[in-house]
């Protein structure tokens, strides 16, 4: 368990150092660049992607509760652009879905 | 008027202690003693690294793994650090404690502004201030967790919906269709071929050959 959090806090500290001790030359590069305004984002989508990647979608409720709470969230945030919000709202709706299987019962599955 | 270091951290707060706690009790969900969550949030101090270290915890992942995920997952840092290279200059002695602390939300909070005046106390106050939220959240989550009288079925969600606020934050800022469609394919094929816990590492390092592809063809 200690390694493990050294070794995710030397990663962390290791990003957030690395753009301080880069030669200024090396930021103009084409490949650095392109990287720099595209992986963020990138990086995210994936995240959501892995973070729902063993929902169950062949069985009711088809991940009903994971799509509809994730749609929430995202409306939640473009509306109101307070993360808090949008994060606990979005939370809220799927506990709530999943604690009560409300989705099962309107779908009569 | 400018808002005071409080004022201007209190938005972190209302954030960072929430999430703390939902980490706090994912923890100690796994049978980790309480402890373990303020330490993380002491020596690690990134959100979303440590929900990812719940679920490589979960998973049975080892430290090379974490590391790897890691620098992956934080590599969005290197951007944040460019991007204050000359505000941090100023700092000092201080400045290692700034950069260590540079999470997404200290940065979106410092980023885009000009520095104030007594910058260093600012900048210095607010890092601080901000990962005191983030250790407050962590132990009381942590130390309450099991004993919450409501199921926590489903609490997990909380890290899905802060990947998807971030990726809306971003989108914003830059929406490109061509890297989003190359890490939507990069997800399909990796979901078919390597679902397990290289998911990621796999998904990534394929989304940034699909990135970076591009721009090498089009070189003059």
């Amino acid at each position: 368990m200690l390694l493990f959090i050294l070794a995710m806090a030397g990663a962390t500290q290791l990003t957030r150092f690395l753009p301080f001790w880069l030669p200024a030359a090396w930021l103009e590069n084409r490949f650095v660049r392109t990287l720099r305004s595209g992986l963020p984002s990138v990086i995210l989508l994936l995240l959501v992607v892995y973070s729902l990647k063993d929902t169950p979608v062949t069985q009711a409720p088809w991940g009903l509760p994971e799509a509809l709470s994730l749609a929430v969230v995202v409306a939640l945030h473009l509306w109101k652009q307070n993360a808090l919000v949008s994060i606990a709202g979005g939370t809220a709706l799927y506990m709530v879905l999943i604690q009560t299987g409300a989705l099962k019962l309107l779908l009569g599955a | 008027m400018q808002s005071s270091l409080f004022q201007t951290s209190l938005p972190v707060a209302f954030g960072y202690i929430p999430l703390g706690m939902a980490f706090g009790v994912l923890l100690v969900g796994l049978g980790y003693d309480w402890w373990w969550a303020p330490v993380m949030g002491l020596v690690i101090y990134a959100g979303s690294a440590q929900f990812l270290a719940v679920s490589l915890l979960a998973a049975g992942a080892g430290a090379v793994d974490a590391l790897v995920a890691t620098l992956l997952l934080n590599l969005r840092h290197v951007f944040y650090g460019l991007t204050l290279l000359d505000r941090y200059r100023g700092l000092g002695g201080g400045k290692s404690y700034a950069i260590f602390g540079l999470t997404d939300e200290t940065f979106s909070l410092l980023g885009g502004e000009p520095p104030r005046e007594h910058d260093r106390r600012f900048v210095l106050g607010l890092t601080a201030l901000n990962q005191g939220w983030w250790v407050i959240g962590c132990t009381v989550g942590a130390l309450v967790g099991g004993s919450l009288p409501f199921s926590t079925q489903g609490l997990a969600f909380s890290l899905t919906a802060l990947f998807a606020v971030l990726l809306v934050e971003q989108g914003k800022k830059t929406f490109r269709p061509g890297p989003m469609f190359g890490a939507a394919l990069a997800a399909t094929l990796c979901l078919i071929f390597l679902p397990g816990k290289y998911f990621l590492i796999a998904s990534i390092s394929l989304a940034s050959l699909v990135l970076v592809l591009p721009s090498q063809r089009d070189r003059p």
